[in-house]
């Protein structure tokens, strides 16, 4: 029942989640943080068990600061942790899989100081993955793939994205069955990963 | 002598030879100088004159192993490398199961443990290396701990190892101070090493660990800047002890 959408737009990526922690007719909170950031400059939002979750999104983030220290601090690009990931979920499979489906952002920088390119990649829990301006996991898709696929266009700036994902946004809370009150939006761009705004405070236990 | 060979056997004296033989690898290693202030962790490494046609910034002697534990070492750069790598992933490791960051006795003792395992089983022989580690422990006190190829780890307030190990560490024992700050510490460490180390700032590498913050490598111009103080103090002739408090250099 998560609804999980990122956006890239020039200079970054927006991914945004809904906060609501449920199972069958129990709503266990409502400040729950989807997205979780992997490194200093991405971010993976993720739909499924809280159990699968958790446990996927903490051994990706691990496994990416090792190879930073074991590296001397080089740090993977986008691709290359989309990449990793995706081996993960696809090396589990037969084993035991995931139930994970992942939406991964991230900001690389241009060697020349130029603005540098946000990425989006979307994978299923069977490892199937796309490189792609703009992604939806979830029911959320049924209601907000037709939104981007009018809307975005090369070259938007955050403002012009942002505005994009509150129509998102405010179509599910039109449209869908489920509410979902709370929606957790974070941006990822030169500066890093920053939680754009939340509805409920994820730190407020 | 010939109970020598197979490392997992004793003398008749009770002697590992195996691991003895080590510790001479470790003395013939570049020297390490670590010294524990008020608030920070300073280690200093001699760094041996490179071949002219080697790039430098490949030879590293002080490695990160996690957010804020560094690690020096004397002895087989290639051993120190497999250590490292493990102590390194046992860092992630440690956090992924705890969701804390693991203090730097944590790590010492894993690696203690690792450099034992080498002694006592698989026929292997053990790692040539002693390791310095400095970091902050679970109370956030500055704490410097050393391993050595027997597996033994120790604490210690300030300590030296590599060649002239004996020397380098009787000259900490006459000139350390406790509850010295980070600047009085960095002195101390580098003097240490010049007494061994010829031509000053360019051979010699320090780490500056402060609780809080990342470890700051300094750069080479303010190592030569104190070593031109301590050059300057000692061309005038004064004794370490009666030397006038130098101004701030403006590091810490």
């Amino acid at each position: 029942m998560d609804s999980i959408f990122g956006v890239t737009y020039n200079g970054g990526v927006i991914i945004a989640a809904d906060q609501t922690n449920a199972r069958s007719i129990l709503i266990y909170q409502n400040n729950l943080d989807k997205i979780s950031e992997l490194s200093s400059h991405s971010m993976m939002g993720c739909a499924g068990p809280n159990a699968d979750f958790v446990n996927f999104t903490q051994y990706i983030q691990k496994s990416l600061q090792l190879y930073e220290f074991s590296n001397d601090g080089l740090k993977l690009s986008t691709k290359a942790q989309a990449n990793f990931c995706r081996g993960e979920l696809a090396k589990a499979l037969r084993k035991g899989p995931y139930q994970v489906n992942v939406l991964l952002g991230g900001y690389d920088a241009k060697k020349d100081g130029e603005v540098g390119d946000g990425s989006l990649y979307l994978m299923d829990y069977l490892g199937s993955m796309q490189k792609v301006n703009f992604g939806v996991q979830g029911y959320a898709s049924n209601f907000c793939l037709s939104i981007f696929d009018r809307e975005w266009k090369e070259g938007l700036n955050e403002a012009q994205a942002l505005e994009i994902v509150d129509h998102c946004i405010g179509e599910l809370a039109k449209r869908f069955l489920i509410a979902q009150p709370n929606f957790l939006i974070k941006v990822v761009d030169k500066d890093g990963v920053r939680v754009h705004k939340f509805g409920s405070d994820p730190e407020d236990n | 002598m010939s109970y020598d060979r197979a490392i997992t056997i004793f003398s008749p004296d009770g002697h590992l030879f195996q691991v003895e033989y080590a510790m001479e690898a470790v003395k013939r290693g570049a020297a390490v100088v670590g010294v524990r202030t008020k608030d920070s962790v300073i280690l200093a490494v001699e760094r041996r004159t490179t071949a002219k046609l080697q790039d430098s910034r490949s030879v590293r002697k002080l490695l990160p192993l996690d957010e804020n534990i560094t690690l020096a070492f004397a002895g087989l750069n290639a051993d120190a490398r497999v250590l490292i790598d493990k102590a390194r992933m046992q860092c992630q490791s440690y956090r992924l199961s705890q969701e804390v960051a693991p203090s730097v006795e944590i790590i010492a003792r894993y690696i203690a443990e690792v450099q034992q395992k080498y002694t006592q089983r698989g026929g292997r022989r053990p790692f040539g290396i002693a390791t310095f580690l400095a970091g902050f422990g679970e109370d956030g006190s500055p704490q410097l701990w050393q391993t050595d190829p027997s597996g033994m780890y120790t604490s210690w307030k300030a300590n030296a190892t590599g060649r002239s190990m004996k020397e380098l560490r009787e000259f900490l024992e006459k000139h350390y101070k406790p509850d010295a700050s980070t600047e009085e510490g960095v002195k101390l460490s580098i003097m240490t090493l010049m007494e061994i180390v010829e031509s000053g700032s360019k051979n010699i590498e320090v780490a500056v660990l402060r609780r809080g913050s990342h470890t700051e490598i300094l750069a080479e111009s303010d190592v030569a800047a104190v070593v031109q103080q301590i050059e300057t103090a000692r061309e005038e002739g004064l004794s370490d002890d009666d030397e006038e408090k130098q101004p701030d250099e403006g590091e810490d």
